[in-house]
């Protein structure tokens, strides 16, 4: 697999990576994800809060990959939803450890650390968050 | 008065029948099943690991803890497929669970008992005063050459344990046992452990677990009848059971926490996934005793007491056994070896 970012770069987007990290505006009531800079509401009235979000929602739609680019044939198919946040913002991130046929647009989903990507043998491991599908109640499926 | 404060498990949803793998390799399922104990064993995905299976166990911890992350003071990981070799797994752990940048981290490494090292270290920097609270885990995504014995066992999982002041689980007293004994080990480089094969039971296993629960039990002044539920660890199922029946423990002591039957052995996690899975069910005022194995090798035992605030934490996370049952999926030998990356392209 070639390189696909800089370490430096990685590095920066960890908090953002690891965790679903982003912001609430504490004027208009929005959250943000990933984090802004301005509130786009507020504008400069805006006051943002970080917040750190559940990891749990719901999908709001869904591609199957089946035909993965370099470096993702292993995985192929998998899936990479838009996720609606119980807090509001969409997030897209992949779904696993989940039977595509258990895959619907409004499926409950809970976020899970994974492994992104792998900069080739020698290279930097990327982790970060991904999703599972969840039962109603906020439980593994069975 | 120390101990765990929150407990976590993770098992990866995939799972091989021994059935499929002594298929392959022209072996009598039943003979292997029957002689191993082990029905199944996990397997990762592709994009699980050790520090990914250490951040879901710990998240579950965190969440039974139900204190601040930046109040851990140390995080060590127990394992022998620590994804790097060197870069500690526990900068990313520690990083992704909001403890970083004030804190202890190291990587441990003691076969299969690197996990209880790791609680033993915590256990101490609590006591001492060093850190208010401790992270130990321990995880694994063990190895087994293809046709090897090791390959019906070699399993994944882990359990974290955070450890400080007003436990929901008291940590009465811990003990250790540990010669130059070589029953399993790996050098480095190489892909896949060698072992002792029957050389691994009675001079390795039995003397340090045996010998280990032993001194505990000195130490302690109990009577290991006194005890509600006994973990050894599990390389296989069969030889926990005889080292419980050695010790005369009746099966429902022993069968709670027996987890390798459904998932196989998960190296530094297997005895950790036992005891997590007792504690999911443990109620007040009951004694668990604890002892893992580690080849090379060495034995931690460990006196627990339940105290009432367990019932508070239990349902805050998802149970071991939820993980062993629920939401698996069996996958065939060709897509064990996909998986496992046993398959160089």
């Amino acid at each position: 697999m070639v390189h696909r970012s800089s370490v430096p770069m990685h590095w920066r987007l960890y908090e953002s990576r690891y965790n679903l990290v982003g912001n609430k505006c504490l004027v208009c009531g929005e959250f943000f994800y990933p984090s802004k800079i301005v509130c786009p509401n507020c504008r400069r009235r805006g006051i943002l809060k970080r917040v750190v979000f559940s990891g749990k929602g719901k999908i709001y739609s869904y591609t199957i990959i089946r035909n993965a680019p370099r470096g993702f044939e292993k995985y192929a198919p998998y899936v990479v939803a838009i996720i609606e946040l119980d807090e509001g913002p969409r997030v897209m991130g992949w779904i696993v450890d989940s039977k595509i046929s258990d895959i619907k647009i409004g499926q409950r989903v809970s976020v899970v650390f994974r492994k992104i990507y792998e900069d080739g043998k020698e290279g930097l491991i990327h982790y970060g968050f991904k999703f599972r599908v969840i039962d109603e109640n906020n439980q593994l499926r069975d | 008065m120390f101990g765990i404060v929150g407990w976590g498990a993770y098992v990866p949803r995939y799972r091989i029948k021994t059935e499929e793998i002594a298929r392959v390799w022209g072996k009598d399922p039943k003979t292997i099943s029957k002689g191993l104990g082990i029905v199944e064993k996990s397997v990762p995905d592709l994009d699980e690991d050790t520090i990914t299976i250490s951040v879901e166990a710990a998240r579950n911890a965190l969440a039974r803890a139900g204190i601040d992350p930046k109040d851990i003071g140390s995080v060590y990981i127990g394992s022998e497929s620590h994804p790097y070799v060197v870069k500690p797994s526990g900068t990313v752990v520690a990083q992704a669970l909001g403890c970083a940048p004030e804190l202890m981290v190291a990587d441990l490494e003691f076969a299969c008992k690197a996990g209880t090292a790791g609680m033993q270290i915590v256990l101490a920097q609590v006591t001492a005063g060093m850190v208010k609270y401790g992270l130990a885990i321990g995880a694994d995504t063990s190895q087994g050459r293809p046709g090897d014995a090791l390959e019906y066992s070699a399993a994944a999982g882990g359990a974290a344990f955070i450890i400080g002041p007003k436990p929901a689980v008291v940590i009465e007293d811990t003990y250790s046992y540990t010669t130059d004994t070589p029953d399993f080990w790996r050098r480095e480089g190489q892909d896949y452990p060698k072992h002792g094969a029957r050389f691994t039971g009675k001079p390795a296993y039995f003397k340090h677990v045996i010998n280990a629960t032993y001194g505990l039990l000195e130490k302690v002044g109990r009577d290991v009848s006194e005890y509600d539920y006994v973990v050894f660890h599990m390389p296989n199922a069969k030889f926990p059971i005889k080292a419980m029946k050695h010790f005369k423990i009746p099966k429902e002591k022993y069968l709670p926490g027996l987890v390798v039957t459904k998932i196989g052995n998960c190296y530094s996690g297997s005895s950790l996934l036992g005891l997590s899975a007792v504690l999911d069910i443990a109620e007040p005022g009951q004694k668990i005793l604890l002892t893992s194995f580690g080849s090379g090798a060495g034995s931690d035992s460990f006196s627990l007491l339940v105290k009432d605030k367990i019932l508070d934490v239990q349902n805050k996370a998802p149970k071991t056994r939820d993980y062993i049952e629920k939401n698996k999926e069996y996958i065939d030998y060709g897509m064990y070896v996909k998986l496992r990356k046993k398959l160089k392209i």
